[in-house]
Order: structure tokens, then C-alpha cells, then sequence
């Protein structure tokens, strides 16, 4: 799967747990997840659940340490789905 | 890690303590008790001259038994010792009033627990086994450790 089409599953997953004072299309690549789109920690657990579900996946605890923005999400997918 | 424990690790006390016992507990889920005291400080307001148990407060139990109680056994598993709660949801529908005195039961079982996130389905009964309140609460333990 491309990175494209790794953004083009992702972008949903991530907007479903925006902030309502943070617009949708503030979602891009480089997009820090806490600072920058103010999830808070329970919603960003949401959106790794979301994503084991939607591409078939699991993460661990470490995983968690690596993933500050959109970018890292797609990185550690494709990581994940290549294995 | 035994109930007693469990009670002694609790970050509450009077007049915010919810937790009387807890009856049985393992890796999927917990049974607690609590009797409210006749003399609780909200009934004088809840309601003028018609004291009930106020939904946030059966919330509270539930969280406490059901969420709070049940991490600590949850990390304690996994050697992590000094944390804190934060609560992140509630979704509860409520029933049955609940009065002074009544003895109320808090049956929680586990839909998740990971990333430091708990997720359960909670229910409280009253003394006739009837259903006062369902619903998922879910709460993050935060890990002083590593702060």
C-alpha cells in the first residue's frame, strides 16, 4: 500500500476524534497528533484501535513512543502491513 | 494483590469515597459494594427535602469500583506502582433512584485495557439484584514513572 493510500484511510480515522475548535483541514502530513490537533491521550488510543482495525494491524507499547505525527502513523502502518 | 490492598492503594477518602468492599476481582473484571450513608453531605441538596442519590455520584461509584479499583489490580499486574486516574468517558443510563442507606453492587467487566486506556461495560444493582444504571466508563492511568 502506498503512503498515499495510507492517508486516504487514515484522514477519517483522525477527524472522527478531532477537537471541535480544530477544522479537518488542518489534518496534513506533518500534523503533530497532541500539539498541533489536540487529541487528547484516550482519543489517540481510539485512533490506534481504529487503525489495527482498518488495515489489520496491532501495535505495542513502543510503537506508541514513535508516533508524534500523521507521518509516523503511516511510516509504523506501513511497517506493520509489509511484515 | 488482594481487596485490601486494592482499598489501601485508593486515592479517595471521606467525603469522596465510594468503595466499601470489593468482592471478587481478576483479569476480566470486578465486583464491588458500597451502602450510601444516610448522612452524606449531598443529600441536604439533592433534592430540597427528598434526598437521592445524585447520578453523578452513581457515577462516580461505578468509576471508582469498576474503573479505578480494577486498574490498580490491572497494573499492578504489570509491576507499575505509583499512578494516577484521569477519567476520559462516561456513558450511563440510569434506571432506578437509589436513597440513603441503600446498598448498591458494581459489576465491571474489561472491553480493554491498553495503552494505558481502560475501557469497561459497568452496571450497578440494587439490593433486589435490579438494574439502577449501564454503561461504559473509560479512564487513562497515568504512570508517574514517567512523567
Amino acid at each position: 500500500m502506498t503512503s498515499e493510500e495510507i492517508y486516504r484511510k487514515l484522514e477519517p480515522i483522525i477527524k472522527t476524534y478531532l477537537p471541535e475548535d480544530i477544522s479537518a483541514k488542518e489534518i496534513n502530513r506533518s500534523s503533530d497528533l497532541t500539539r498541533e490537533l489536540n487529541i487528547n491521550s484516550a482519543h489517540l488510543v481510539d485512533i490506534i484501535l481504529d487503525i489495527e482495525d482498518v488495515f489489520n494491524i496491532e501495535f505495542k507499547n513502543e510503537d506508541m513512543e514513535q508516533l508524534r505525527n500523521v507521518n509516523d502513523a503511516i511510516l509504523l502502518i506501513q511497517q506493520k502491513i509489509s511484515i | 494483590m488482594n481487596s485490601q490492598e486494592i482499598l489501601n492503594q485508593l486515592p479517595y477518602s471521606e467525603p469522596f469515597l465510594f468503595v466499601d468492599e470489593i468482592i471478587s476481582i481478576s483479569a476480566e473484571g470486578i465486583n464491588g459494594e458500597y451502602t450510601f450513608k444516610g448522612d452524606a453531605y449531598f443529600y441536604a441538596g439533592h433534592f430540597k427535602n427528598n434526598p437521592v442519590t445524585p447520578g453523578v455520584i452513581l457515577t462516580e461509584c461505578m468509576a471508582q469500583i469498576g474503573l479505578v479499583c480494577f486498574g490498580i489490580f490491572l497494573i499492578n499486574e504489570e509491576q507499575i506502582e505509583r499512578v494516577n486516574f484521569a477519567l476520559s468517558n462516561t456513558e450511563i443510563d440510569f434506571y432506578i433512584p437509589v436513597f440513603p442507606e441503600e446498598k448498591v453492587k458494581v459489576i465491571s467487566e474489561k472491553i480493554y485495557f491498553r495503552f494505558n486506556k481502560l475501557k469497561c461495560k459497568v452496571k450497578m444493582l440494587n439490593a433486589k439484584d435490579e438494574i439502577v444504571a449501564k454503561g461504559t466508563i473509560s479512564g487513562m492511568i497515568i504512570n508517574n514513572n514517567q512523567q
